[in-house]
């Protein structure tokens, strides 16, 4: 038998349907290459083999009597950022030490729904905060992919790193991740996935740890278009637990697939052309709009003009919002506990101990812009700079623009410890940050691979509510580019 | 903008954060550079420009005043690093 690892996961579905493996099986191929792969990834910090093995002994069962949801007997992997009920759940935090939930995310309760297996909870920088896995309490995640020639290791992007190497490496058939600035999208384009960022209020934020409460978003990451399409579907959903969960019924985004773009109008951002970006990025998003071009899209060149202060203004609003949210971790309710001569100092030592560096230095900017005398220099301030970024793209589909493509990350991936200046590294998220503060859909589809044999991505933008284009398209661009899997060396 | 270590010793103070010498100025220095880089702003004409204060135009959802959870405080302690009957206990606060 072929390793049923290397199935995308539209095909694994196909198969477990015409019986051609079980979902035991499956699952114990996917145990097996994680216990292989692991010590040397490190995509996953938990594994639930037993629980693994149970779900997918009562697929089986349902599939046996030809029932079964829509991801029947599919193993996935877990960001841990997900409450899973009696499961490591810490956000690859030291303050969550021992954190198990006695509740589980609606977007997971979604999944075990539709049939799906879990495998296990995945690596990522803590609280969110980071883009390349090294914030996570329990060390770096690899990338499966290395520069031709080659042994360094390099950093999968993040925050989502672990759901993205889980992915390129096939230690599951797809994962959930979350987004609040690039979190799905830019370690997808470093690791050949795709993965997307649905409209803020398509999946509920019920039981995913909060990060910046306004931008936060829920998505997978996959190894194609379609298994992309395939597992937003199941974690989209309307929840009475999420005031933010809007009240719209979930398409069926599989349906999109295979529909022609001829006539739909992509734009192009003259903004997103920035200093210094490396020319095989260019070349990237040119090959992208010829690609679009030859399928029959119309190419219109539109502007975005207040892009460059997407950034900025993201570093004031989700610093403000996490020091609030990051403030119930006070070592009384849950995790971590350093005892202290009194209440205060309790609270003191347990946050210096708990929490690492990235997400300290976060604590402390938000605290700063939020207190007393400098609330409107600079959280007003950047509000309002959001509602100007949001404009921009109202008026860009308003002219009638369908889809906007741009580049996903002004790089491929880069070496642990090459990025240490804070700023430097808030700078890959550069093209994506933009679309959280606007609440709009992205998805990153793999293009391409760099001089050095890594992968690049692009990345397009979509109306509100609007996921089934960017599928539409994103499809396109994959069907031209290929797919694209890292050598085995792990 | 910038801070002087003075002001992060008040702000890590504020945050429920405790911070060495050596750790402060180290945050120093981190926290002056986001504030340059944030900075940009002063650029943006805001004049007249409201908060964003919700990406999606929908009135947020309220449900209805009702008791739909709870009677399982061994749940919600189950979490925590010091509990006695169900209470989540804390040093003294009250002499």
């Amino acid at each position: 038998m072929t390793d049923l690892t290397n199935l995308t996961l539209a095909d694994a579905r196909d198969g477990l349907k015409a019986k051609s493996f079980s979902s035991a099986e499956l699952t114990e191929a996917f145990l097996g290459a994680i216990e292989a792969a692991n010590p040397k990834i490190n995509a996953y910090v938990a594994v639930t083999g037993d629980q693994a093995r149970d779900m997918a002994k009562a697929s089986d069962a349902r599939l046996a009597k030809g029932e079964g949801g829509a991801l029947e007997g599919l193993p996935l992997g877990i960001k841990d950022l997900f409450a899973t009920k009696g499961v490591h759940t810490q956000a690859c935090s030291h303050i969550l030490d021992g954190f198990k939930p006695e509740y589980e995310s609606t977007v997971t309760s979604n999944l075990w729904a539709d049939g799906a297996v879990m495998l296990g909870k995945l690596n990522m920088d803590e609280f969110a905060m980071g883009s390349s896995n090294e914030t996570s309490y329990y060390g770096n995640v690899v990338n499966p992919w290395r520069k031709t020639g080659s042994d360094q290791a390099l950093v999968p992007g993040g925050s989502s790193g672990g759901s993205a190497a889980a992915v390129a490496a096939s230690l599951c058939l797809g994962a959930t991740a979350t987004d609040t600035g690039g979190s799905i999208r830019q370690p997808a384009a470093l690791t050949g996935t795709v993965g997307i960022k649905p409209t803020y209020g398509r999946c509920s934020r019920w039981g995913v740890v909060a990060f910046a409460s306004s931008l936060d978003q829920a998505g997978p990451i996959a190894k194609t278009v379609r298994d992309c399409a395939i597992l937003l579907k199941s974690m989209a959903s309307v929840d009475p637990k999420d005031t933010t969960s809007v009240d719209l019924p979930v398409p069926d985004y599989e349906a999109a697939l295979g529909k022609s773009v001829k006539g739909l109008r992509i734009g192009i951002p003259a903004e997103y052309r920035v200093d210094g970006m490396p020319a095989e990025i260019e070349a990237l998003w040119q090959q992208g709009i010829a690609w679009l071009k030859d399928a029959g899209a119309e190419i219109v060149n539109i502007s975005l003009p207040h892009t460059k202060y997407a950034l900025p203004a993201y570093y004031i609003v989700a610093p403000a919002e996490a020091s609030s949210n990051l403030a119930r971790y006070d070592g009384v309710r849950y995790g971590l506990r350093v005892p202290g001569n009194d209440i205060v100092d309790m609270y003191e030592n347990t946050r210096a101990a708990g929490f690492g560096s990235e997400v300290q230095r976060r604590i402390l900017i938000g605290t700063y812009v939020l207190s007393a005398g400098y609330y409107d220099a600079y959280y007003l301030k950047a509000q309002k700079v959001r509602t100007l970024i949001k404009r921009d793209f109202d008026l860009a589909f308003e002219a009638g623009v369908d889809a906007i493509l741009t580049p996903a990350t002004p790089d491929a991936a880069f070496a642990p410890g090459e990025i240490t200046d804070p700023v430097a590294m808030y700078l890959n998220d550069i093209f994506t940050v933009t679309v959280n503060m606007a609440g709009l859909p992205g998805l990153s589809v793999p293009a391409g691979l760099s001089a050095s044999g890594l992968p690049l991505g692009l990345q397009l933008i979509g109306r509100p509510f609007d996921e089934e284009t960017l599928f539409q398209v994103a499809e396109v661009i994959e069907k031209a580019a290929g797919r694209f899997t890292a050598s085995r060396w792990w | 903008m910038s801070v002087d270590i003075q002001t992060v010793k008040r702000v890590a103070r504020l945050a429920r954060i405790k911070v060495d010498e050596a750790s402060a100025a180290r945050m120093t220095g981190e926290l002056n550079a986001i504030l340059g880089f944030v900075e940009q702003l002063d650029e943006v004409n805001i004049d007249g420009i409201e908060p964003l204060t919700s990406v999606v135009a929908q009135t947020m959802k309220k449900r209805a005043d009702g008791v739909t959870d709870g009677g399982y405080p061994e749940k919600v302690v189950a979490n925590a690093p010091v509990t006695e009957d169900n209470f989540f206990v804390v040093p003294k606060v009250v002499e």
